[in-house]
C-alpha cells in the first residue's frame, strides 16, 4: 500500500493534467488550419455558416466591447471596495465581515442567476426606469432592452469578487513600514493610498483585472438574456445595441448550424480562438502573480 | 560649500513657526478628502447591495408563485362587468382593468377608455359563450402554478395515471419541476463522484508528496483548467466525449446525464482541488512529521494523519463543488440531451433546472406564468448555491482557525 | 537638582528640566499619566515626563519595554493600529494632541519620524525626499531641487548620491537608506524629530555619521531618540529616560542618569548587569 497510494495520487494528478492537455491538443489540431487572417478579419456577410468565408471579426469585436465596458465598471468598484476593506475598515468590524461575506457569496452565485438578475434588474427595472424618465411617450423601448451596456454591467457584478480578492491580496502585501513612513511625513490617509499603496499594488490589481477579463470573456450564460445575438448585421455602435460574441458564437455553431458536420471547421476555429484568448489571459495572470510572490519588493 | 560645513551649520535660520494650538482645527479639516472617503465607503457597499438586489430581483418575479397568489385557471376565466359598472368606475380602477401604463392611459379621453373596456368585455362574453360549449376540459380548471401541481404528480386528461409532467409550451401549461430536479441531481451526482477522487488524489499528491518545484507547476496548471470556458467544455462533451463514451457504453441516447456529468466533473475538479489542497496544506507539518517519526510510511502519514485532520476541508470542497455543479449551465445545456422526462437512469437524456431556464427564458411572455416559474427555478438554484457557499465557508473558517491555533 | 520620587507623577511634573542649570530650554513635550493598551495588555503604564526644546532626549530600556510605543504616541502613529486604547495626555507646546479637534496630519507635519528599519519608498532618491513636500502641495521645481539638495547635504548623503538622484532608493546600502530616511524627514522642516533606533542596523562608520548628524540637527530640531546602545545615548543625548516593562523608571540629565542613577534598576541596566 505504501507504494500504491502515492502512485495513485500521482496518477490522479496526471489524469487531470492530461484532460487539460487533451482539450488543448484536440482543439489545436483541428482548429489550427482554420484560424487564418481571413477567418479572424472576416465577417458574416455571406452568412454565419459558410466554411471558408464566414469569419469571426464581429464576434471578436463584440467580445472586446463588452469586456472593455465591463472592465471600466468593475475595476473602480472592485479596487475601491478592496481599499475600503484593507485601508479603512476595522478588521473585526461587523460591516467589514458583511462586505467580505457579500463578496464571497457573489463569487458563488451561479452564472444563470446573473442572467436572470441582468434581465430582471438592469433591463426590467433600471432600463425601464430610464425609459420612463428620459423618453416618456416613446413606444419602442430604448434602455429597457437587451444591449451592450446591460450585458457588461451584469458581467461586472459577476466579476467584482475576482477584482476585490486580487486587489486585497496585493494591498495586504504592501509593507506596513511604507504606509507609516508616508503618514509620518504628514501625508493624509488618502494621499498615502493614492501615492504609495496603490502604485505599490499595481501588479496585483492588474492580475485581478486580467483574471476578471479572462473569466468574463468565456462566459455565455449571462449574455443569453442581456445582449448577445445570434446575428446582427452591424457592429455595435451604441450602448443599447445587441452584439455578436465569440463565446456565444461557439454555442451558436454547436446548436444552430444547418449541417453540423460540414460547419465543424468554423466551430473548431472559433473554439481555438476563444480558448487561446482565455487561457493566455489566465497564463499572464499566473505569471504576474508568481513574480509578485517571489519578489514582493521589486514591484514599482 | 563643503560637506562638513553643511552638516555643522544649519542651512538657514528656521522660519517663524505657527503656535502649536493651530493643530486644533476641528473635525473636518479637509472637506474634499472627507467627501472622497465617504464615497469610498459608499462604493464598498456595492457587493452587499448587489447580493441584496440579486435576491430581490430574482425572487420578486417568483414571488406570486411562491406565495401561491398566481392562478393560471383564474387567468383563463376572466371577470366580465356589465356596462353600467364600467360607467361608475374611477379612472384608476379603469386603468387597472385595462392594464395600461399611466402614459398610455392618458393618451385618450376617459370616455374613449370606457368605451374600449366595454368593447373588450363584450368580446370576452361572446368568446365565453362559444368556448363553454366547445371544450368542457377539466384541465382548464386546474391552477397549474399551484404548489400541488408544481411538485406532486397529476393525472392530466389523456394520461392513464398521475405523472410528473414539465410541458410549459402547450394548451394547458404543465409546470411540474420534479423531472428537472431529478435531472439536476443525476448530473450533479455523476459530476461530484467523478471529480472527487481525482481532485482529492491530486490534492493529496500536491500537498504531501510533490516536490516544491513540481507543486509550483501543477497548481497553476490545474488553475488553468478552471480557466477553460464552460461553453468550450460543453462543446468538447458534445463532440468528443459523447462519441467516445457512446462507443464504450453503447447508450440509448447519445447525449445523457452521464456524459454531461463527466464534463461537469471536469469543470468542478479545480474547485474541489483548490479547497482540499488548501486544507491539506494547512495541516501543521508537525502532525505528519510526528507520524513519520514513529515509523509510519509517507502514505500512512498522509492518509491516516493529514487527511483526517483536513477532513472538514474536504467536506467543504465537496459541498462547494456540489453547489457549483448544480449552478453550471452551459455544459448541461449542451451535453445532457434536454429531454424533460422523469427518469432515474443515468443514460437517459435528461434536462436540468439551469438548462431549462437558459433554453426557455428567451421565448416566454414577460411576466407570464412560465416566466415566473423559470424565475422560481432561478431562485431555487440561487438559494441552494448560497447555502452551499455558506456551509463551505463556515467549515473552512473553523478549520483554518483550528489548524492555525494548533500549529 | 536632586532626583525626586519618580513613581509620583506630580513630583515629576514639577521637576521640569527647564530649571536645570545645564539646560536653559523650556519643555516642549509634556507627557502626563500616559497609559497605552494593545487590546487587554498594557504596553505603557502611567508615564509622566517632560521633553525640553532643541535638545536630544533618549529613551533607553530593554527590548519590548515600550520605547517605540511611547515614541509613536508623540506623533499619534499608534492611532492606525487596531484595538489601541490610550489614556492620559500628551501636550506639545501646550496643545493636547489627543484632544478631539486636533488634525493628526497637521501634527505629523510638524513632528517628523525616522524608523528603526529604513523604509525608503520604492521610488527614486529624489522622489523620496520630495514626497513630504509634494503632499504639502509644493510644485515649484526650482525650490524643490534646492530643498532636496540641502536635505541630502544635511544628512551627509549628498556626495554619495548626487550623481544618481533619479535612481531607485532601493539600490542604496542600508546605512545610506537610513540617512535617506533622515533626509526625507528633515526636508519638510518639522520642529520635532522622533528617531526609533536609527542606527540599530548599521556598521560603526555609518553609525558615527548618523550620530554626528544628530548632534548637528539638534540646533534646529527637538530630537527624541530611542536607542539600545548605552554608549550612544551617553554620546548624543542631553536627557535620558529609562523605561522597563512599560513604566518610566527614571528620567534625568544623561550625565546624572549614567553616573549617579537614583534607582538600583537603572544602575543595573546602564552598567550592563541587567536581568
Ligand atoms: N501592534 C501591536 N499589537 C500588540 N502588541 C504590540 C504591538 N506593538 C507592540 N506591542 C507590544 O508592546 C510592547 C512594547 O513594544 P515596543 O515596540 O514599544 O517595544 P520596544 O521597547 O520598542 O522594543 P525594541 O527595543 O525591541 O524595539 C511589547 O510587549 C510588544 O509586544
Ligand atoms: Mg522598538
Amino acid at each position: 500500500m505504501s507504494r500504491v497510494g502515492p502512485t495513485l495520487t500521482a496518477l490522479a494528478t496526471g489524469l487531470i493534467l492530461a484532460m487539460l492537455a487533451l482539450i488543448l491538443g484536440h482543439v489545436t489540431v483541428h482548429g489550427w488550419s482554420v484560424v487564418t487572417w481571413g477567418f479572424l478579419s472576416g465577417g458574416a456577410e455571406e452568412g454565419l455558416f459558410t466554411v471558408g468565408r464566414s469569419g469571426i471579426f464581429p464576434m471578436l469585436f463584440g467580445t472586446a466591447a463588452r469586456v472593455i465596458l465591463m472592465t471600466l465598471l468593475v475595476i473602480p468598484a472592485g479596487v475601491i471596495t478592496a481599499v475600503y476593506l484593507n485601508e479603512y475598515a476595522p478588521a473585526s468590524g461587523r460591516l467589514t465581515r458583511w462586505v467580505r461575506g457579500a463578496v464571497n457569496h457573489l463569487a458563488g452565485v451561479p452564472s444563470i442567476v446573473f442572467g436572470l438578475f441582468g434581465l430582471g434588474f438592469f433591463i426590467g427595472f433600471v432600463g425601464a426606469g430610464l425609459d420612463d424618465w428620459l423618453r416618456p411617450g416613446a413606444v419602442q423601448p430604448y434602455w429597457a432592452g437587451e444591449g451592450l451596456l446591460w450585458a457588461s454591467a451584469t458581467l461586472a457584478v459577476m466579476t467584482l469578487p475576482v477584482v476585490v480578492v486580487a486587489t486585497e491580496e496585493a494591498l495586504r502585501a504592501v509593507p506596513a513600514g511604507l504606509r507609516e513612513a508616508s503618514l509620518a511625513l504628514g501625508a493624509t490617509r488618502l494621499q498615502t493610498i493614492i501615492r504609495i499603496v496603490l502604485p505599490h499594488s499595481l501588479s496585483g490589481i492588474l492580475t485581478g483585472s486580467i483574471l476578471a477579463i479572462g473569466r468574463a470573456a468565456g462566459e455565455v450564460v449571462p449574455l443569453l438574456f442581456t445582449g448577445a445575438a445570434l446575428y446582427v448585421s452591424r457592429l455595435p455602435g451604441s450602448l443599447n445595441d445587441k452584439f455578436m460574441d465569440l463565446a456565444y458564437h461557439v454555442w451558436v455553431l454547436c446548436t444552430q448550424s444547418p449541417d453540423i458536420d460540414q460547419t465543424k471547421p468554423l466551430l473548431y476555429g472559433t473554439v481555438l480562438v476563444l480558448l487561446g484568448l482565455t487561457l493566455s489571459l489566465n497564463l499572464v495572470a499566473v505569471v504576474i502573480r508568481a513574480r509578485i510572490s517571489r519578489n514582493p519588493q521589486a514591484t514599482p | 560649500m563643503s560637506d562638513a560645513d553643511s552638516v555643522t551649520t544649519p542651512p538657514s535660520p528656521p522660519p517663524a513657526k505657527p503656535p502649536w494650538h493651530d493643530l486644533a482645527r476641528g473635525r473636518v479639516a479637509r472637506p474634499g478628502e472627507w467627501l472622497v472617503e465617504k464615497g469610498i465607503f459608499a462604493v464598498s457597499l456595492t457587493a452587499i447591495v448587489m447580493i441584496l438586489l440579486i435576491f430581490v430581483f430574482v425572487g420578486r418575479e417568483a414571488l406570486p408563485i411562491l406565495l401561491g397568489q398566481a392562478d393560471s385557471a383564474a387567468a383563463r376565466v376572466q371577470r366580465i362587468l356589465p356596462p353600467e359598472d364600467v360607467d361608475r368606475m374611477t379612472p384608476s380602477e379603469l386603468r387597472a382593468a385595462l392594464g395600461l401604463s399611466r402614459r398610455k392611459f392618458a393618451a385618450r379621453s376617459l370616455e374613449e377608455q370606457k368605451a374600449a373596456l366595454k368593447e373588450i368585455y363584450a368580446v370576452r362574453a361572446e368568446a365565453d359563450r362559444n368556448g363553454a360549449e366547445a371544450i368542457p376540459d377539466k384541465d382548464s380548471e386546474v391552477n397549474t402554478v399551484g404548489w400541488r401541481y408544481l411538485i406532486l404528480p397529476h393525472q392530466w386528461t389523456g394520461y392513464s395515471r398521475p405523472e410528473f409532467i414539465w410541458q410549459p409550451v402547450s394548451q394547458i401549461q404543465k409546470f411540474n419541476v420534479v423531472p428537472l430536479l431529478v435531472g439536476s441531481l443525476k448530473v450533479t451526482l455523476v459530476a461530484v463522484l467523478f471529480a472527487l477522487p481525482l481532485a482529492l488524489g491530486a490534492a493529496l499528491y500536491v500537498s504531501q508528496f510533490a516536490s516544491r518545484r513540481l507543486r509550483a507547476w501543477i497548481k497553476p496548471a490545474i488553475e488553468m483548467l478552471a480557466g477553460v470556458p464552460s461553453v468550450v467544455l460543453g462543446f468538447f462533451a458534445l463532440f468528443v466525449l459523447a462519441a467516445a463514451l457512446e462507443s464504450v457504453f453503447a447508450f440509448q441516447s447519445r447525449l445523457n446525464a452521464f456524459v454531461a456529468g463527466i464534463a461537469l466533473g471536469v469543470a468542478i475538479i479545480p474547485v474541489i482541488f483548490a479547497l482540499a489542497e488548501e486544507a491539506l496544506s494547512a495541516v501543521p507539518r508537525g502532525y505528519v512529521e510526528g507520524a513519520l517519526a514513529v515509523g509510519a510510511s509517507r502514505w500512512q502519514a498522509a492518509w491516516g494523519v493529514a487527511l483526517p485532520a483536513a477532513w472538514p476541508g474536504v467536506f467543504a470542497a465537496v459541498v462547494l463543488g456540489f453547489g457549483r455543479a448544480l449552478g453550471e449551465t452551459m455544459i448541461v445545456l449542451m451535453a445532457s440531451g434536454n429531454a424533460a422526462i422523469l427518469s432515474w437512469s443515468l443514460f437517459d437524456s435528461s434536462r436540468t433546472v439551469t438548462a431549462t431556464i437558459a433554453a426557455e427564458l428567451g421565448e416566454v411572455v414577460f411576466g407570464g406564468h412560465h416566466y415566473r416559474v423559470l424565475f422560481l427555478l432561478g431562485t431555487l438554484v440561487l438559494a441552494v448555491s448560497f447555502v452551499a457557499n455558506l456551509v463551505a465557508d463556515g467549515v473552512m473558517n473553523r478549520l483554518r482557525r483550528r489548524l492555525a491555533s494548533s500549529s | 537638582m536632586a532626583t525626586t520620587d519618580l513613581t509620583n507623577p506630580s513630583a515629576v511634573a514639577r521637576r521640569s528640566p527647564s530649571g536645570d542649570a545645564d539646560s536653559p530650554n523650556a519643555p516642549l513635550i509634556e507627557i502626563e499619566g500616559l497609559s497605552l493598551y494593545y487590546g487587554p495588555s498594557a504596553a505603557l503604564r502611567n508615564i509622566t515626563l517632560s521633553i525640553p526644546e532643541r535638545l536630544v532626549t533618549a529613551f533607553i530600556g530593554p527590548s519590548g519595554c515600550g520605547k517605540s510605543t511611547l515614541l509613536r504616541c508623540l506623533n499619534r502613529l499608534n492611532d492606525a493600529v487596531e484595538n489601541v486604547r490610550i489614556e492620559g495626555t500628551v501636550r506639545i507646546g501646550g496643545c493636547d494632541i489627543y484632544s478631539p479637534g486636533v488634525d493628526v496630519t497637521e501634527l505629523r507635519k510638524r513632528v517628523g519620524m525616522v524608523f528603526q528599519k529604513a523604509n525608503p519608498f520604492p521610488k527614486s532618491i529624489y522622489e523620496n525626499i520630495a514626497y513630504g513636500l509634494r503632499v504639502r502641495g509644493l510644485r515649484d521645481r526650482k525650490l524643490m531641487d534646492g530643498i532636496v539638495e540641502r536635505s541630502l547635504r544635511s544628512a551627509a548623503l549628498w556626495d554619495e548620491v548626487k550623481d544618481r538622484l533619479h535612481a531607485s532608493a532601493l539600490g542604496l546600502s542600508g546605512g545610506q537608506q537610513q540617512r535617506l530616511c533622515i533626509a526625507r524627514a528633515i526636508a519638510t522642516r518639522p520642529e520635532i524629530l522622533l528617531m526609533d533606533e536609527p542606527a540599530s542596523a548599521l556598521d560603526p562608520v555609518a553609525t558615527s555619521k548618523i550620530e554626528d548628524l544628530i548632534l548637528a540637527l539638534k540646533q534646529e530640531f527637538t530630537i527624541v531618540i530611542v536607542t539600545h546602545n548605552m554608549q550612544q545615548a551617553a554620546r548624543i543625548s542631553d536627557y535620558t529616560a529609562f523605561l522597563n516593562q512599560g513604566e518610566l523608571i527614571e528620567f534625568n540629565t544623561t550625565s546624572r542618569l549614567f553616573t549617579n542613577p537614583a534607582k538600583q534598576e537603572t544602575e543595573d541596566y546602564v552598567t550592563g548587569r541587567f536581568g
